[in-house]
């Protein structure tokens, strides 16, 4: 198919239009990752570590908004950043920063619940040697996080994948503006509505591509880090 | 320790981002999918934008939505063809003045195989009433669109209460132009749509353009200010620009001059005060 | 630092440990007295590896009172554990040292020096960058066995620290053991091995179905049990 090759031509050739579309991509699903991950870490570590009424409750609920449908979330985060909603004062509807923050809602409760369970896992086998060795609440959280590192590395790619992959959010939050809010998924879409799908298909190449390769950056590093800390 | 670089890396590209969602002097342009998948916002706004230095987004949506955008105050200027659902937004206070811009038309399209029988007719009316006699699959955008409101509205002209006529010929898919282009194109129906979208669509597959050249299939775009006093973060000294431009000589020769093809897409008709 | 006053002696007084219907440790009455060290005998399930976490704080009694130097809830600051599985924390050999020391607030400045001489006592300077859970099951003893001295403890707890270890590597911990309790470290350790527990005991506290049936010198334990478990347990018969 001509339009892989031309898409695939278009990034390795350095056009500056697609190399700004890749970026933005690149810069909102990280953002929103490491976004969800300061919220959705701390959150997920305390879940795991406290006992209260109704923790089960919400960790059943947690677990079930893994699955938020991300255009039922890109319709939530337009109507509270409307001019017509409660922060609309703020001036973000059709801004990257909305769609990172929509991209934030939805990748924040997949890392929690991720870390909740690796957390959890990790403190019924440290438990006795830190209450042993007197460790109180703060700094168990810490070494409980800094040593699944290397499993929240996981949760973190999750939570990238969900991001990079998710058009239903973004586009609504984000509006598709040419040079401006414009991502690898919402041309797609878009290009897939101009009928042009090799050219769309190109671009899912693209995408999938870079997908793979920061899985393959961050399969590399933890790898290389579990070697040296086991 | 790689993945502490690793997570810094992604922090220091987080802060930069920042510095890429700066904007300076700009507007916010809701409008149809027909004015940015055709290419004519591609052609216009460079122009624009040399002359005055002001950056135009285009969030492209179905009429219906692009006005609600308007509606919330989340756009400075609409740029929309449903003349109807204009003047009523007008009369509720939410944009100050409508200005016509320009029309293009509407063409149906269908199979090249044309089992309705109808090609190469000049009444539309004629053509929808055959379509609901033979139980013709036809694609509706079903999205209050303002191609969708036009294609309701020759329902109505032909004396069909689509509402309770349509049968399972009558598919509604709530999408946008090209997504009912490429459904058409895959099932082989018939759809409205307009000529800009129908010339630059590139998965046209069996279809070619059955009935076209109706008076009735004539497509009105109108320019509108979202109102200052309704949303005072509306842009207006911008916005105002950007419509003064589109309505004076210089923006409406060059609409006549954006062509696909050679085929010219949008006539301008600014000084037709009835348009 | 050291508290101005010790855990010493550790006293249970009609301590009962209960999971849910299962009934671990049944009214124990026991005093744990600074000196050589106190070696638990029993079958397995008697409730040893219970009556060493209840000592040490990890578990809390259903009834009764456990008291360190007279008084109740004492932190573990002072005591230490080297349980039966120990918990490998995710870093190097010489890093789960360094968190233990972090732990007991001993100045950075002097972490480095204590780490090489706590490996090097058990052995393990060679494998100090090795991560701990790529260790063999014997090295992995010793390290807890280190991170559990890098605490300097008054008291260590262990829990079978030998238990599946071949003859070398069950002769260097009991070294280590030995080299510990001279220096007045108060041991409390569970065995079933009972050539174990010739060579190490001082004091000796027999459980049986999570009671004490018989405490005494070790010398007078093994010539001259005086209950019929000790006798049958000593016999080397089954004791259901």
């Amino acid at each position: 198919m001509p339009g892989d090759v031309s898409a695939l031509q278009l990034v390795l050739t350095g056009d500056p239009a697609l190399l700004a579309i890749v970026r933005l991509s690149l810069i909102v699903s990280l953002s929103a990752v490491v976004l969800a991950a300061l919220i959705g870490i701390p959150f997920g570590a305390a879940l795991a570590l406290i006992q209260f009424p109704g923790r089960q409750a919400v960790i059943v609920v947690l677990n079930a908004l893994m699955g938020l449908p991300p255009v039922v979330v890109g319709l939530a985060v337009f109507l509270a950043l409307s001019r017509a909603g409660p922060l609309g004062s703020w001036g973000l509807l059709f801004t990257p920063k909305a769609m990172v923050i929509a991209q934030t809602v939805l990748v924040a409760p997949i890392i929690a619940a991720l870390t909740r369970q690796t957390i959890e896992d990790l403190w019924l086998e440290y438990r006795d040697e830190l209450n042993a060795m007197n460790v109180g609440p703060v700094g168990r959280v810490a070494t409980l996080i800094w040593d699944a590192r290397f499993s929240l590395v996981t949760a973190l790619l999750a939570g990238f994948g969900r991001a990079a992959a998710e058009v239903g959010a973004i586009i609504i939050v984000g509006g598709n503006i040419d040079g401006f809010t414009r991502t690898m998924t919402t041309a797609i879409a878009l290009e897939t509505s101009k009928g042009d799908l090799p050219l769309a298909v190109g671009l899912g190449m693209v995408l999938i591509v870079i997908v793979i390769a920061v899985n393959a950056l961050a399969w590399t590093a933890r790898r290389a880090g579990e070697r040296m800390a086991g | 320790m790689f993945t502490r670089r690793l997570l810094m890396a992604i922090a220091v590209s987080a802060v930069f981002a920042g510095s890429a969602f700066a904007q300076d002097k700009s507007i916010l342009v809701a409008s149809t999918t027909s004015t940015q998948d055709s290419g004519l916002f591609g052609h216009l706004l460079p122009m624009f934008k040399d002359k005055t230095g002001i950056d135009v987004k285009v969030v492209a949506q179905g009429t219906g939505q692009a006005i609600d955008t308007g509606r919330r105050g989340d756009a400075d200027v609409l740029f929309v063809h449903a003349k109807a659902a204009e003047e009523k937004f007008l009369s509720e206070g939410f944009g100050v003045k409508r200005y016509p811009v320009m029309y293009n038309d509407f063409v149906l399209v269908g199979p090249k195989s044309d089992p309705a029988g109808i090609k190469g007719s000049k009444d539309i009316v004629a053509a929808f009433k055959t379509l609901k006699d033979k139980g013709i699959d036809f694609i509706s955008r079903g999205d209050k669109s303002g191609t969708h409101q036009a294609e309701l509205n020759l329902w109505k002209v032909a004396g069909i209460d689509i509402a309770t006529d349509k049968g399972p010929w009558y598919k509604e898919i709530g999408q946008g132009m090209g997504a009912a282009l490429n459904t058409a194109a895959a099932s082989n129906a018939y759809v409205l749509t307009d000529r800009a979208t129908w010339l630059s669509f590139k998965n046209k597959g069996e279809l070619v353009i059955e009935v076209e050249g109706d008076k009735r299939l004539f497509n009105q775009y109108g320019v509108m200010l979202v109102n200052p006093a309704k949303h005072p973060n509306v842009k207006q000294e911008f916005g105002q620009q950007f419509i003064d431009w589109l309505v004076s000589s210089e923006g409406q020769k060059a609409i006549a001059d954006f062509k696909i093809n050679g085929e010219q897409l949008f006539y301008p008709n600014a000084s037709d005060p009835g348009a | 630092m050291r508290a101005p006053i010790s855990d010493l002696p550790i006293r249970f007084e009609n301590v009962t440990v209960a999971a849910g219907a299962v009934t671990l440790l049944d009214g124990i009455s026991l005093t744990l007295n600074p000196g050589r060290p106190t070696i638990l005998i029993g079958p397995n399930g008697s409730g040893k590896s219970t009556l060493l976490r209840t000592a040490m704080g990890l578990v809390r009694p259903s009834q009764g009172l456990v008291t360190w130097g007279g008084r109740e809830d004492v932190p573990p600051t002072r005591r230490a554990i080297v349980l039966q599985r120990p918990a490998m924390l995710r870093r190097s050999a010489s890093g789960n040292i360094r968190y233990a020391l972090r732990a007991s607030d001993v100045a950075r400045t002097e972490q480095q020096s204590r780490i090489d001489e706590l490996l090097a006592l058990v052995g393990l300077g060679q494998l100090a960058d090795r991560p701990a859970r790529r260790l063999s099951g014997g090295e992995q003893q010793r390290l807890a066995l280190a991170r559990a001295l890098a605490r300097d403890p008054a008291i260590l707890f262990l829990d079978e620290p030998t238990a599946s270890l071949d003859p070398a590597a069950t002769k260097a911990i009991e070294d280590i053991v030995h080299a510990v309790s001279q220096r007045g470290i108060k041991i409390v350790m569970a065995t079933h091995d009972l050539g174990e527990a010739r060579r190490l005991a001082g004091d000796i506290v027999m459980l049986h179905r999570g009671r004490v049936v018989e405490t005494g010198p070790a010398a007078s334990f093994f010539s001259t049990p005086q209950t019929g478990e000790a006798k049958t347990f000593l016999a080397g018969e089954l004791l259901v």
